[in-house]
């Protein structure tokens, strides 16, 4: 770290509040740190904690409804929170630069990349003719292979990845001393994540820029970031250099949200996730105390009454807890559910064959091209397992479940049975006793959840159709299934609107419950949720499993969460499936080529360094796939394989290489195990 | 591109065929006798035997249609009963009168109205922005008639600034006297759209003042000023000129009570004549023209709107 | 459970727009405007001053004075209680016209944006002629037609002509909610069709629909003034603003301006608190 003792920047109890229906309400309360000059700050928390907002405070580019109400910001030692417009628009010209969220939306979609690029040299005075050559320069910088092609384009023909390097050139453009990241891989895939990744990890290396980094996730920050501080509610809870705060967390909320992650080697079988209890509070309410007193299991009366005050752990460490040394010992919060087991007749043993899928295939047509989204995808599942689905954006992870779930008609020839019986293709041939028995949960529960029914009519009605209960039986089974999912009886008659993330999960999880399912298809079901929602639901998800013999298809694209729910993978690249077998074969290797890259580009939060196995290029159009084996242009295995004239012209079958475990390319077990170790 | 121009173009003249299906059926098969009407209830029944076979009216409906059909390709489109002169010579004249209305109605409306919606959606919130929009909006769904008699009362009775009536008395009125003499119309025009127009325009430029990508401009330095013109007004405005060629039915609609309280010899005035003398060749081929003026001016937005959103024009070239 | 927490924020919300909309000026000057309006089509005797067809042969064409607060018409009526008097047809009609519109519109909107496929493009070819015509013009149109002008042709004709705007809206909204999930979910628990068109969607469709009528109601009022005004809407001498207007606006070359003036001014009135009202429906409810 510099020893420069002015900071680049520095919040000094910043307070920002919106007015939200007429009312002001706080969103940031009393927030400082500083960051010194070449330094890394990361700000992590949950949604709605303030991490985004302080960003844009130190931007000075609040929402029209926001404002500041308190406390400054330094620049460079300057107060920049009373400076006038001009002065902040010199700043963001040549000291300070941001790259968010969604690169896609951030750049104009109706003017060329090139002349984007060039406007923020020719804020600096540069003439447009050596603008559009500096422009060319950096995208050179941020490692784009033909800039010279990409300045001519526009935003829409970029990919998520390419946008994002295109906004990270045109942010280093003004050779800026503090550069802000508002989640900038979120929403990108592994892979393009850790490219861009690496890419500011470099960039930051060559420029020596301090950059304030915003994530939600954990891993992406303790790869990044120098310091973290921790916000919770609107304030900052804890504060310290990365590895100290990791391994050493002092505050209750730190400490939960470290021990709610899936990390690397739990599994299931053998641990249960830690929960917070509760969920964060409503935006803009006031506290006397702590702001993480409704969650905390070391609470006490003073925890109430009284703001606690940051208190030193060790040099840099800080936190803002009472019983900041009590914290690592701070009580386990896992919760069981109380759930009536279901009766559903099967006397099937856990492990005997449930699902078989073969030859499924899938053609969707688009804009008069044939597009196979789904190829040959033949895949096994026993009763009481958990089969998860991985691979990034367009694999057909999603496209799958519809398949299954007869949403969607497969084409000719693809077969699938569950519990020995062929199912139809199209739900509304299928009888009633084969709906229920294979159901879903899905995302985005806002969606999934009639916005108008209340929760005792959306499960109640599930009930009714698919069990054949009278009315008033379905009713009491709806409540029955919601309070051992441990929705509360007192929110049974509320709607949707009125409950949490969580909660709406656990009442979409008691509908897709209702008609005694044998398996049930989890489509991310805990991506919207926050970290400490989501140990919940997953919790909850494996008491049933455990209760009903449910067998789960599990789509995520959190390895993490893949791993610690499942007992199969199936790997997906371009709707074929590349790698499938056990969770502990497909996870410890020898790996197919691409879940190798796969796996290797998971930021880690446990800190230790992996090397990154990368891959070329982008994701080809499924329109247009390469020839041979789909993954060869930008296979890492294939140079110096041996094999890369067969990678090139056929398309490899998916062979079982071990017992149990199958795959899906060209080269050998055994030199494959070779080259990976 | 040309593929999408053409699928537009093909659907078009789909609409433009239903519309003449709805126009003829209308004017076929609704209640009410045409030969009653035009001849008098007290005419004999032979006398409406021969009218009958005289305008073809005893021929089964697919023919009478073809018919019409034919002659609209043709350009030959009937005799006015209340005329006694072929169609195309009332209406051409009377259209021509009504498109002169209407250009200047147009020029003064377009430049107003979009600089209305500019200003309210920079104000956002702000009393401007809810006197533009709300009263925009109020102006608008007040009758065309009304204003026109408030206006001819206010500046026509009252202050004497401009000519109670559209059209001059003169012989050879030069363009400039016959543009002051449209102006009132065009100013009751003005506040029926103004409305719209100024409601699409602020939608727009709003869109575009809270995108991500303007955030991006004033994130990199660029004065407000400059980021609305570099990058709000560019995305906002040229759809809005799309825009305003759909507004067209609305202008149309509006010339028939404008024309009449001023006085116009135009479209509108020939088309409410038509109909209260019930004289259905003229009412069926001037209503079948409004149709092919909406239906244009609606291509010509579709095709405007594609060609200026890179993102539209992309896909239709590859 | 702290869930409890956030419920009871949620459940302040609706309060917290309901207060809003109450202090809402436009609001609450559109709704009073429109209830004058409403209770004189209701209790029209009782607001006004005289019959509606009494004629005073001592001051025609009279000035607004305290007798006759509006003046006189040609006729020597008073154009006061003529104004309150009218108000019924046109509110009456405009009423009918607009609900008929949109329970067709609703319909067809629902079945199109749900079905979609042929149905759907069919339904909406048709629905684009018919607009591509001015509500004004197809009126007229039909009118000739018909041979004659009453109410009831009135309220069928302007009912028929906003089908195809209310289905658009609908079938919009529709199609936006057919793409969430809780429609799949409702497939996957074997309901029908029917059952998830107007229990699943409808309800979730209903706060634009009644948005939508509220903007129809407004225009029906500015079509339904303008048909009588053009003698093609209502039964001759029927005493609405339209035809009142129309009857003597050519008085006002004679400086005779308070017998079109005052009805004018009620047609504005009833159109403007209408709008007032969407609007501040719209606002308030972010729709």
């Amino acid at each position: 770290m510099s020893t420069n003792n002015i900071p680049t920047l520095e919040l000094r109890s910043l307070e920002v509040a919106y007015t939200v229906r007429g009312i002001d309400r706080s969103v940031l309360r009393g927030v400082s740190f500083a960051i010194a000059p070449g330094e890394a700050y990361g700000l992590v928390g949950e949604s709605g904690c303030g991490k985004s907002t302080a960003a844009f405070a130190a931007m000075r580019y609040l929402p029209r409804n926001g404002k500041i109400t308190g406390g400054e910001i330094f620049f460079e030692g300057k107060n920049i929170v009373d400076i006038d417009e001009e002065d902040v628009a010199q700043l963001r010209r040549s000291a300070i630069s941001m790259v968010y969220q969604n690169p896609s939306t951030a750049l104009n979609p109706t003017i060329r990349i090139g002349k984007q690029i060039a406007e923020v040299f020719e804020l600096n005075g540069v003439s447009s003719s050596d603008a559009m050559m500096m422009a060319e320069q950096a995208l050179t910088r941020v490692q784009i292979a033909d800039p010279a092609r990409v300045l001519r384009r526009y935003a829409h023909q970029l990919s998520g990845g390419m946008a994002q390097r295109v906004v990270i050139a045109m942010a280093l453009a003004s050779n800026p001393r503090l550069l802000v990241m508002d989640e900038p891989t979120t929403g990108l895939d592994a892979t393009v994540e850790a490219e861009v990744l690496d890419l500011v990890r470099e960039l930051r290396r060559d420029t020596g820029t301090a950059v304030l980094f915003i994530s939600h996730n954990l891993g992406v920050i303790r790869n990044m970031c120098d310091r973290v501080g921790v916000l919770y509610a609107g304030a900052l809870v804890e504060q310290g250099a990365t590895s100290d705060l990791f391994s050493n967390p002092s505050h209750p909320y730190t400490v939960g949200l470290l021990r709610c992650i899936p990390r690397g080697g739990l599994h299931k079988s053998t641990d249960r996730l830690d929960t917070i209890p509760g969920t964060p509070p409503a935006l803009g309410l006031k506290f006397d105390g702590c702001v993480f007193v409704a969650r905390c299991a070391l609470a006490d009366d003073k925890c109430r009454t009284q703001l606690p005050q940051m208190v030193t752990i060790n040099v840099a460490h800080v936190a803002r807890c009472f019983h900041s040394d009590k914290a690592s010992s701070l009580p386990r919060s896992v919760e069981q559910i109380e759930y009536a087991p279901q009766v559903t007749g099967h006397s099937t043993k856990v492990g005997d064959a449930l699902l078989n899928i073969s030859h499924l295939s899938k053609v969707f047509t688009q804009d008069g091209h044939k597009v196979r989204v789904i190829n040959d995808v033949s895949l096994t599942l026993g009763v009481g397992e958990t089969l998860g689905l991985v691979g990034e954006s367009g694999s057909g992870k999603t496209t799958i479940a519809k398949l299954l779930l007869g949403l969607t008609p497969p084409e000719e020839g693809g077969v699938v049975t569950l519990d020995g019986k062929g199912l139809a293709k199209t739900l509304n041939r299928r009888d009633v006793a084969d709906v229920g028995a294979m159901q879903i949960v899905f995302q985005n529960p806002d969606q999934a959840l009639n916005r108008r029914h209340s929760v005792t009519r959306i499960v109640g009605r599930a009930v009714e159709r698919l069990r054949k209960f009278s009315l008033a039986n379905a009713i009491a089974r709806a409540h029955e299934l919601l309070s051992g999912m441990r929705v509360d009886a007192s929110l049974h008659s509320v709607r949707p609107v009125q409950l949490s993330g969580g909660l709406k999960q656990r009442v979409a999880i008691s509908r897709a419950f209702a008609g005694a399912p044998q398996l049930v298809v989890c489509d991310e079901p805990t991506s919207a949720l926050d970290v400490s929602v989501q140990a919940a639901i997953l919790n909850l998800l494996v008491d049933l499993q455990k209760q009903d013999k449910t067998s789960f298809i599990f789509i995520s694209h959190d390895l993490g969460v893949v791993r610690y729910i499942s007992d199969r993978i199936a790997v997906l690249y371009l709707g074929r499936v590349v790698e499938f077998g056990t969770s502990q074969r497909v996870f410890n290797g020898p790996f197919h080529p691409y879940t190798e890259a796969l796996l290797s580009s998971v930021p880690n939060i446990d800190g230790s360094t992996r090397k990154r196995i990368p891959l070329t290029g982008s994701v080809p159009s499924p329109s247009n796939p390469p020839s041979g084996c789909v993954l060869n242009p930008r296979c890492p295995r294939k140079a110096g394989s041996g094999y890369e004239t067969l990678c090139e012209t056929e398309e490899p079958n998916l062979n079982e290489v071990e017992p149990g475990h199958f795959m899906r390319c060209h080269i050998p077990m055994a030199k494959l195990k070779q080259l990976q170790s | 591109m040309l593929r999408f121009i053409v699928k537009r173009v093909g659907l078009s003249i789909l609409t433009l065929l239903i519309v003449s299906v709805i126009i003829f059926l209308m004017t076929s098969i609704l209640p009410g006798d045409i030969a009653k009407q035009t001849l008098g209830r007290d005419a004999s029944p032979e006398a409406f035997e021969v009218w009958n076979k005289e305008k073809g009216f005893d021929k089964p409906l697919v023919v009478q249609y073809g018919r019409w059909m034919g002659g609209l390709m043709t350009g030959d489109l009937g005799t006015s009963f209340k005329f006694a002169l072929p169609v195309s010579e009332v209406l051409g004249p009377a259209a021509a009168k009504s498109a002169q209305l209407a250009i200047v109605a147009l020029i003064l409306i377009a430049p107003i109205s979009i600089l209305g919606g500019v200003a309210a959606a920079m104000n956002r919130g702000k009393k401007v922005d809810r006197l533009l929009t709300v009263g925009g909006l109020s102006a608008a769904v007040i009758p065309e008639f009304v204003w026109g008699v408030v206006l001819i009362l206010l500046f026509g009775v009252v202050f004497r600034i401009f000519p109670v009536s559209a059209f001059p008395n003169e012989e050879n009125p030069n363009i400039f006297n016959s543009v002051y003499h449209l102006l009132l119309p065009s100013i009751a025009l003005l506040f029926v759209l103004f409305g719209y127009i100024s409601r699409v325009t602020r939608a727009g430029v709003i869109e575009a003042l809270d995108s991500d990508y303007m955030r991006t401009a004033v994130l990199k330095g660029l004065s407000r000023k400059t980021a609305v013109f570099r990058h709000v007004l560019r995305n906002a405005l040229l759809p809005t000129i799309a825009v305003i060629a759909t507004q067209v039915p609305y202008l149309v609609g509006g010339l028939i009570a404008i024309e009449r309280v001023f006085n116009y010899p135009g479209f509108g005035n020939t088309l409410l004549k038509a109909v209260i003398a019930r004289d259905f060749p003229l009412l069926q081929s001037a209503v079948f023209l409004t149709g092919l003026v909406v239906i244009c001016f609606q291509l010509i937005a579709d095709i405007l709107f594609a060609i200026l959103n890179p993102r539209i024009r992309q896909r239709v070239t590859e | 459970m702290t869930d409890e927490t956030s419920k009871q924020t949620k459940q302040t919300e609706l309060s917290e727009r309901l207060a809003l909309l109450k202090k809402n000026k436009a609001f609450i000057i559109g709704a009073s405007i429109l209830a004058f309006w409403v209770f004189s089509a209701i209790f029209g005797k009782l607001v006004a001053r005289y019959d509606q067809d009494f004629a005073d042969y001592e001051s025609i064409s009279s000035s607004p004075s305290l007798k006759y607060w509006f003046g006189t018409d040609s006729s020597g009526r008073d154009v006061y209680s003529r104004v309150i008097i009218g108000s019924r047809i046109i509110i009456v009609i405009s009423f009918l016209a607009t609900l008929l519109g949109a329970f067709i519109g609703a319909s067809l909107g629902l079945a199109a944006g749900y079905l979609k496929g042929r149905f759907d493009m069919v339904l909406m070819r048709i629905l684009e002629a018919i607009s591509a015509i001015p509500v004004i013009i197809i009126a007229l149109l039909a009118v000739a037609a018909i041979g004659r002008a009453s109410s009831i042709i009135t309220i069928l004709i302007i009912g028929l002509i906003f089908t195809p705007n209310v289905a658009r809206t609908v079938r919009a909204a529709v199609l936006g909610e057919s793409e969430l999930e809780y429609v799949a979910a409702a497939k996957l628990r074997t309901e029908k069709t029917a059952h998830i068109l107007f229990r699943e969607v409808l309800p979730n469709v209903l706060p634009t629909l009644i948005v939508e009528f509220t903007v129809r109601l407004g225009y029906a009022i500015f079509a339904v003034a303008t048909l009588s005004f053009l003698g093609a809407g209502l039964e001759a001498g029927s005493p609405d603003w339209g035809t009142q207007v129309a009857d003597t606006w050519s008085l006002i070359f004679s400086k005779i301006w308070w017998p079109t003036l005052f009805p004018s001014l009620a047609i504005a009135s009833v159109a403007v608190s209408i709008n007032l009202i969407s609007d501040a429906l719209l606002e308030v409810f972010e729709l």
